[in-house]
């Protein structure tokens, strides 16, 4: 039973097909990294998933009402916002939102899914600040845990670890591990190959709107398709630390 | 201070001050006998005084006000955009215009409820043409050009009704009456205009959960099951309601809705479903103590109401500018 599944799936951003022909499933126990340069179609895809842009073909999650959507996936999105200065505590409780009745207050249920998410994060002692007074870092991991705390199935992440210190980068992954491990699933964006081949149990490689490949990363990141796509050539070695991947230099 | 002690306070606030707004007058009544007479009790003079003259007064200042700081609040919450005002939909410059239109062509003069019907009708004009705009696919800045545009449309009409006046005392009195006020109301406007407050108010109350998820973005909030498009309709309509029936009885009274919203916002923790509430209140004492002011300040010259909100408003939100300068937030 997959989570998620993209059927010959076309993303439009206006008239332009951004996505052609995607097919992909996302099933339970997995975190999928969706790697891919600048412009590849990656956030297209996640968006085009959800319904969030305009779409041909079959997006299991595109079609299901919005509200009832919100309970099977949430979804981080790359632009980080916080419009408000709401207090840490109460913009990861937004992520609540989907699971109470409208003008509900916290239930015992939602108060415990923030606390974890929090906890997940590493912000609980901040919980009471201002996210707004925040650095950059910590409102991501903040935006993340909101993430977390709608306690969905599956999460769609849009380069979630994007300038955050190693530490948190490190955590995030681990927690994306974890939520795998209990039967839920990822679906995570990433620039960084080194955590994508680390944590994710499968890649997904797209290029000019395309998927190219979907495997296991040692199938995926191959000298050919790193140097097609990506222009670059990397070290890449199984070592007993498990797998480690560096980039190394720009190819013609 | 607590979410629920802000409230109370500000309650206390709207109710001190409307029980000051029913006492204030040029006819300088004692207050026990005045209250009295507000059930019926007293003379004929006085009676007619309380329930005709200053009861509806008082009305549509608490009820303009609370109008104005929700839809104020609301908009900010839907645009994401603390600058962001009710007037900005071009819906309130219509309704002048319609109102205008009114006194220009002698309709207001033969009959008197011609004045906010007509700027009812210039509003609802308005808030279709906007509502037509503000589809699903125009996002938050097909919002605010689509606003900007009618404004300037209302604004340029407006300029060519007063340009082409009949005569300069026809064009004053457009004028007079563009720059707001509550004097000599009476229970028909209230009756006017308390149906589509209530309306605009149950719109806008419905957006604050919406309101609540956009405040991470548009992607974020669709991915919380919010629908933006059905959002921003739902703002539009619940503020263009609102701002039709406050122009239609109060002329423009503009910075309430600008300023409440971010005097209460970080009180009230800057959730916009937490913000809605208080500003409502907040746009009532803050209308409710305007209009006193009018009388107060210069009983016999007929002080406007628009005219006062923003002398008293823009050092307000000066103030705030300066504050947020020092705090380094941007």
């Amino acid at each position: 039973m997959s989570l998620m599944s993209l059927a010959d799936l076309t993303v439009f951003r206006g008239r332009r097909a951004v996505v052609t022909g995607a097919t992909l499933a996302v099933a339970p126990g997995e975190v999928v990294g969706l790697v891919g340069p600048n412009g590849a179609g990656k956030t297209s895809l996640l968006r085009g998933a959800l319904g969030l842009l305009p779409v041909r073909g079959r997006a299991s999650l595109a079609a299901l009402p919005p509200a009832v959507r919100a309970r099977a996936a949430a979804f981080l999105p790359q632009t980080r916002e916080i419009a408000w200065p709401v207090t840490v505590e109460d913009l990861v409780a937004l992520g609540r939102l989907p699971h109470r009745a409208p003008g509900a207050g916290l239930a015992a249920a939602d108060r415990a899914a923030v606390a974890a998410a929090l906890a997940a994060v590493g912000l609980a002692p901040l919980a009471r600040c201002r996210a707004t007074e925040l650095s950059g870092g910590e409102q991501a991991r903040a935006l993340l845990a909101r993430a977390l705390a709608q306690e969905t199935p599956l999460l769609l992440a849009d380069e979630p670890v994007a300038g955050l210190d190693p530490a948190a980068q490190l955590a995030a992954m681990a927690t994306f591990r974890a939520l795998a491990g209990r039967g839920r699933a990822v679906l995570v964006s990433l620039h960084d190959l080194g955590l994508a081949v680390r944590h994710c149990t499968r890649l997904v490689l797209m290029a000019g709107g395309r998927i190219l490949a979907d495997g296991p990363p040692a199938a995926v990141l191959t000298p050919a398709a790193l140097a097609e796509v990506f222009g670059v050539r990397a070290y890449f070695a199984q070592t007993p630390e498990g797998p480690v991947f560096q980039p190394l230099e720009v190819v013609a | 201070m607590s979410y629920g002690a802000l409230l109370a306070a500000l309650a206390l606030a709207v109710a001190a001050l409307f029980a000051a707004s029913l006492l204030v007058g040029p006819a300088g009544l004692p207050p026990g006998a005045s209250l009295r007479a507000l059930f019926g009790a007293e003379g004929r003079a006085l009676v007619l005084v309380m329930q005709e003259i200053r009861l509806p007064r008082a009305i549509l200042a608490a009820a303009i006000g609370a109008g104005l700081g929700l839809a104020g609040a609301a908009m900010q919450g839907v645009l994401r955009n603390p600058l962001a005002e009710p007037g900005l939909l071009g819906v309130s410059s219509a309704a002048a215009l319609g109102a205008v239109l009114a006194l220009q062509t002698g309709l207001a003069a033969a009959f008197a409820p011609a004045l906010p019907l007509a700027a009812l009708t210039g509003a609802a004009l308005a808030a279709v043409l906007m509502l037509g705009l503000a589809g699903p696919r125009s996002g938050a800045l097909g919002l605010i050009l689509a606003g900007v545009a009618l404004s300037a449309l209302g604004g340029a009409l407006l300029s060519l009704a007063l340009n082409l006046s009949p005569n300069p005392f026809a064009a004053a009195e457009a004028v007079f009456w563009m720059m707001g006020s509550l004097r000599d109301r009476s229970m028909l406007h209230v009756v006017l205009a308390l149906p589509f407050l209530a309306a605009g108010a149950v719109l806008l109350a419905a957006a604050a959960r919406g309101l609540d998820a956009l405040t991470l973005g548009e992607d974020a909030a669709a991915g919380m099951g919010v629908r933006p498009g059905r959002l921003r309709l739902l703002v539009v309509a619940g503020t263009a309601a609102t701002v039709g029936a406050a122009t239609a009885v109060a002329g423009a009274v503009g910075f309430v809705g600008l300023v409440v919203p971010h005097l209460v916002r970080r009180a009230a923790g800057g959730l916009p479903s937490r913000v809605l509430p208080a500003a409502a209140l907040g746009g009532a004492a803050m209308l409710l103590a305007a209009d006193l002011a009018t009388r107060l300040i210069a009983p016999d010259r007929d002080l406007k109401l628009g005219v006062l909100t923003a002398l008293v408003g823009a050092p307000f939100f000066l103030h705030l500018v300066l504050r947020l300068r020092r705090e380094g937030a941007g």
